[in-house]
């Protein structure tokens, strides 16, 4: 019985650190700014969804964050949208990102939420920094809240993200990092 | 009357605004003192866009909206009316809701707790018999409210002002144009139905920049949104060799910039080189039911507009708003050097539910902070506005030229002026009503009847 608890717990553990060696190996690709290797982790089903905060009433949480299913949101989409994105950035024409911002993201507070089969359910914090030009700086900051699928070939891919900004307006003037 | 600057040493705003020539002075895009004129003379008068109906379509429901800098409540009272209402308490001053949206039959102040009706009256003061001896007249102390408000086909407008012409005599030759921005797609009037929430963004720039280019500067496309055609992100998706735009009509047309000289209002529009509405082209191919819907609405609205030559402008409304194409784009005023861009997204209000969503998604990667054109957008006006702003800088001109001296009258569109599809013609208009805005002691001196 002992055994396979520690057993378990070994198993938690390395799965803990397979799940956060791929984020900061995201974080890593998106920082080099290396978009087309970054794309290959993402699933084609994925469905990546940045919300938008309203400022509601004590009790009516339900509607804080805009519903993908209805609503505008920031991001709303797909893998043919997300690699169109990638196209754009490197036609060395997408203005909003030429000359490239130097952006840096920082994971943390990476929480194991479930695992069913070969998906983990996965949070985290997010704190990605963009500095452009001379001296133009942005700071999204909020949670995220991922499903990973394992892959033969990438180890894992992203099959879904929530992306929770911690901002009502958005005081950037635009996005164009990912998250 | 505004303290004249140093940097704008003893020039006259009129000194400043040649539109006829195409010569403006950057200083009115800069000019800390024009800014603060710019809220008394403008915001302070003009009709103003707050939001639709359909925002609030029950008893209660309330949209915390802005006009100018000025935070501004969207309020269908108990009986059914809507208000708009600026959004601070008599008392002391207090912001009376801080929630975006919501319901609610009650305002109460967090502050003191004072309290009022859906219908703006005072109606709850604390200690009111006790410390105020029954004697405050709450009648007298109630929300204050717009001068006057127009329900123009769904769409809410509201101005400061008692004397401001009426939302029609505004618009003048606009009306059209306009109504036609909140049409369905089958032709009916008051057919849109706006989604939840709004966008909204700072950008470090002044308001006239998006305000006044938006749809008044063709010019940008080639240059701005170089990086789309691979993107491949219209309707159609990668089909058609990709665009970020729908399959245009088959029929016959011509583009142009379209403008109302003395209103400020206009934009872009196609005039169809034969009356009616044409066939559909299919443009939703990656979306099931889409062309089918699309397609059907389109006949209903060739049945509707059979015979009638259609010139479709979607265009600013003056001065900050630009309306059509399934969005509206507003520019509000943050300060000299910031904007706050807020995106409302519009549907058929019948659209059925795979249509809606598809509008919707085609919307969010395409516009706002986040779409694939608009993102470069902001990068060119955001970094217009510091190069403009040094010492020696704001001493040049911009250059309005484009086009100067080469608009003239057409009788297929009464009160507009045809110009060639790129130039800036809209915005010179648009100038030229700013500075009208700008030196008019009162409404007698600007209302269309009058001029
Ligand atoms: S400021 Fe609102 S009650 Fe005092
Ligand atoms: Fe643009």
């Amino acid at each position: 019985m002992a055994i396979d608890t520690t057993q378990q717990a070994i198993e938690r553990l390395l799965l803990e650190r397979e799940i956060e060696q791929f984020l900061y190996h995201e974080a890593e690709l998106l920082d080099e700014r290396r978009f087309s290797e970054w794309i290959d982790l993402i699933a084609d089903d994925v469905h990546y969804h940045m919300p938008i905060r309203r400022n509601v009433k004590f009790g009516e949480q339900a509607r804080e964050n805009s519903d993908a299913d209805s609503e505008i949101s920031w991001f709303d989409e797909g893998k043919a949208t997300l690699a169109g994105r990638v196209r754009q950035i490197n036609t060395g024409l997408h203005w909003a990102e030429e000359p490239p911002s130097r952006v840096c993201h920082v994971v943390s507070n990476v929480q194991i939420l479930d695992v069913h089969g070969d998906e983990v359910k996965v949070k985290s914090r997010f704190l990605v920094y963009r500095n452009r030009l001379q001296d133009e700086v942005d700071l999204f900051v909020g949670k995220r809240e991922d499903i990973l699928r394992r892959d033969p070939i990438t180890g894992w891919k992203v099959a879904k993200r929530t992306i929770v900004l911690d901002q009502n307006v958005l005081l950037a003037k635009n996005i164009t990092v990912f998250f | 009357m505004v303290h004249i600057s140093r940097s704008r040493q003893d020039r006259s705003l009129r000194d400043l605004v040649d539109w006829e020539q195409g010569h403006v002075s950057r200083e009115i895009y800069v000019n800390e003192d024009i800014y603060q004129q710019e809220l008394e003379q403008i915001f302070g008068r003009a009709w103003l866009f707050v939001g639709h109906e359909s925002q609030v379509p029950n008893p209660g429901d309330f949209f915390q909206s802005r006009m100018g800098e000025e935070s501004v409540l969207l309020v269908r009272d108990r009986k059914g009316e809507l208000h708009v209402f600026l959004n601070t308490c008599r008392h002391r001053g207090m912001k009376v809701c801080r929630y975006d949206e919501g319901n609610s039959l009650l305002f109460t102040c967090p502050f003191h707790g004072w309290s009022y009706d859906t219908d703006g009256r005072l109606v709850g003061v604390p200690n009111f018999q006790t410390a105020y001896r029954g004697e405050l007249d709450k009648s007298a102390w109630g929300l204050h409210e717009v001068a006057q408000m127009s329900n123009f086909y769904g769409s809410i407008w509201a101005t400061w002002d008692p004397k401001a012409p009426s939302f029609e005599d505004f618009l003048g030759a606009f009306v059209p144009s306009l109504r036609r921005s909140f049409e369905g797609s089958d032709g009916g009037d008051n057919g849109l139905e706006f989604f939840s929430p709004v966008q909204k963004w700072r950008l470090p720039t002044n308001w006239k920049f998006p305000g006044f280019s938006f749809a008044g500067d063709h010019a940008h496309g080639a240059m701005t949104h170089r990086s789309t055609t691979v993107a491949a992100f219209g309707p159609q998706g990668e089909l058609a060799g990709g665009d970020r735009h729908g399959v245009p009509s088959r029929w016959a047309s011509t583009e142009y910039e379209m403008s109302i000289p003395a209103l400020g209002h206009g934009g872009h529009g196609r005039i169809y080189e034969q009356p009616g509405v044409g066939p559909y082209v299919e443009t939703w191919q990656t979306v099931l039911q889409a062309d089918d819907y699309y397609h059907e609405m389109r006949d209903k609205k060739a049945e509707k507009y059979a015979g009638q030559y259609l010139h479709g402008v979607s265009g600013c409304v003056f001065p900050n708003v630009i309306c059509g194409g399934s969005r509206i784009l507003l520019w509000h005023p943050h300060g000299v050097g910031v904007t706050e861009s807020w995106r409302f997204y519009t549907v058929d209000k019948g659209a059925p539910k795979p249509v809606k969503d598809a509008q919707r998604r085609y919307m969010m990667r395409y516009c706002g902070p986040g779409g694939m054109t608009e993102s470069d957008d902001m990068e060119n006006w955001n970094y217009a506005y510091p190069a403009s702003l040094g010492t020696v800088a704001r001493r040049l001109d911009y250059n309005f030229q484009n086009g100067v001296g080469h608009a003239y009258a057409d009788d297929r569109v009464p009160g507009f002026t045809l110009n060639y599809r790129i130039g800036e013609e809209n915005q010179r208009s648009r100038l030229r009503r700013w500075l009208d805005f700008m030196e008019a002691g009162s409404w007698d001196e600007l209302s269309p009847a009058k001029r």
